[in-house]
């Protein structure tokens, strides 16, 4: 690591994209992991690249804000339809989110080809934190910041919501005006990510620090302080080593957090594999 | 556990046993035209334990429901001394079965007692020093002491059952809607937590549990409301649970002692 580089408007971009989408993520990562369905969270992140594919196909141009406009749009629409289409009971919501985000991702490589962008595109699908502007990273602070603003001050209706819902109705909760916010709030941190790691890789931000976390407490506050922690420090890390070791920043984001619950997962004392051979 | 001291002071003079507490008048529930739940009439005073019976799909778990307010009613009133409750209560507290629950989720006993109090607290609030009272004292009156830093998983069942009703307790709430709360206990701890059951209604609430096992009906409960979507019989559970009223609340089927363990 040499000053130079540190010294860099580019390189000091990154890491305070990095750290601070880490940390807002990686908080909001815990709502994921206490949601208990990673697997619709990786739907509508590849939901996203037909969404930047259409917003390039209406406005004629790759730039960032038709980029994360376009992501959004097609996050909720998907996401939306799928609770819309599961409210008959006669589809359940895993299916009706398969069925739309493949049929989505699969129109959005049908337009791909009459794009004269598919180099850009790349950055998109896997992000691209070094060529983060000025402008990336404001969106990407404003986002973070209105997540964590609202999770943290809805904290506890939203707990109360992921724990039991039936519980939370009882105590006056609106569970499902919750559950609704709960899921937008999922959107924008996606589309947060993307500049960061690229829609593939989002889902790992958001689900692995707090499942990392969840192999070392048993207290809810900590799962998301924790989860934010670890996100910050995985990925400043991780774009620090990115360019010593010579790999792109938005993977070795997501390598070193998938290490560090493998580590848990092999070492936490109490839930690690080692200590459950030990018993 | 029968032991133990009550929770606050002893509550037993502050209400009079004969008089009203929940009144429900008219109650109905329809799912798209079918009808769930028909004309429910109760009066029911503080200090009973109530069981609630009656065959598959007679809407023990929907009046249950019904009256926390997690179901909106068709129609019909629900007062708690004398006051009507239209969606909600502070009062009312529900637990739900113990395989609708997430115990492998990231929260210690106390934790779990903690959310009880968030009613009063509101959704921003710090907790005050009455609160965190409140929740030892809810601990404590359950004897969890030793397991409030347990994660809700390692607890047994009559334990978890115990966490939920100090939670309820922290919630200060004085009618306990269960659901199926002796399911998956072994006799030993039914009797403990129909022990508990009762000494919380003696302090003053009103304890109204579904049950499906006719045999330890009255070894645990007071009184019986047997209900096949209207209400077929109600009252003390040597009476009500007499063969020919039992027959016809279970017309079709056989009644559930076959079933119950």
């Amino acid at each position: 690591m040499d000053i130079e580089l540190l010294s860099n408007p580019f390189y000091q971009r990154a890491l305070a994209t990095a750290g601070f989408i880490g940390f807002a993520n990686g908080f909001f990562s815990g709502i994921v992991v206490l949601r208990r369905n990673a697997l619709s969270v990786s739907a509508l992140s590849h939901t996203m690249l037909p969404g930047i594919a259409l917003g390039i196909l209406v406005t004629g141009a790759l730039t960032q804000w038709n980029a994360f406009l376009g992501a959004l749009f097609a996050a909720l629409l998907v996401g939306l339809g799928s609770l819309a289409v599961s409210r008959g009971k006669r589809i359940a919501q895993g299916t009706a989110l398969g069925v739309l985000y493949t049929t989505g991702f699969a129109a959005g490589v049908a337009i791909l080809p009459r794009l004269d962008t598919r180099q850009e595109l790349e950055h998109w699908l896997f992000g691209d934190i070094i060529a983060v502007g000025n402008a990336d990273m404001w969106i990407a602070f404003t986002i973070g910041s209105l997540t964590l603003l609202v999770t943290t001050l809805w904290m506890r209706p939203i707990l109360l919501t992921l724990f039991e819902p039936n519980v939370a109705a009882a105590q006056g909760v609106h569970v499902r005006l919750f559950q609704y916010l709960i899921f937008g709030l999922l959107v924008l941190s996606l589309v947060a990510s993307l500049q960061a790691v690229g829609c593939v890789l989002s889902v790992g931000l958001l689900v692995t620090p707090a499942a990392t976390v969840s192999l070392l407490t048993d207290k809810t506050s900590t799962l998301f302080w924790g989860g934010g922690l670890v996100g910050c420090l995985g990925s400043l890390a991780a774009v620090l080593a990115s360019s010593a070791l010579g790999i792109a920043p938005g993977p070795a984001i997501v390598i070193t957090l998938g290490l560090l619950f493998l580590a848990a997962y092999l070492f936490s004392p109490k839930y690690g594999l080692l200590a459950t051979i030990a018993r | 556990m029968t032991a133990s001291p009550p929770l606050l002071k002893p509550r037993a003079p502050c209400y009079s046993p004969s008089v009203t507490a929940l009144a429900l008048a008219g109650v109905r529930k329809r799912y798209a035209d079918r009808p769930v739940l028909e004309n429910v009439d109760l009066e029911i005073a503080r200090g009973e334990v109530v069981a609630l019976i009656g065959p598959n799909g007679a809407g023990k778990s929907t009046l249950l429901k019904a009256i926390a307010g997690l179901v909106p009613r068709s129609s019909g009133t629900i007062r708690w001394r004398g006051t009507a409750v239209r969606k909600w209560s502070r009062e009312f507290a529900y637990l739900p079965q113990r395989e609708e629950v997430d115990w492998s989720f990231p929260i210690t006993v106390q934790g779990l007692v903690e959310m009880g109090r968030y009613p009063q607290t509101g959704w921003w609030r710090r907790f005050s020093k009455a609160d965190h009272e409140a929740v030892d004292r809810a601990i404590e009156s359950l004897a969890l002491g030793d397991l409030r830093h347990r994660q809700i998983r390692e607890l047994s069942g009559g334990q978890q059952q115990r966490a939920f009703l100090a939670r309820a307790l922290a919630q200060e709430a004085h009618v306990l809607l269960l659901d199926e709360p002796f399911t998956g206990l072994d006799r030993n701890a039914s009797e403990l937590l129909g022990d508990l059951l009762h000494r919380l209604a003696h302090e003053g609430r009103l304890v109204i549990a579904s049950h499906h096992d006719l045999v330890s009906a009255p070894r645990l409960f007071d009184e019986v409301l047997l209900l096949a979507t209207r209400p077929v019989a109600f009252g003390i559970v040597e009476e009500v649970l007499r063969e020919n009223i039992i027959r016809t609340a279970f017309q079709s089927g056989t009644p559930p002692q076959a079933a119950a363990s």
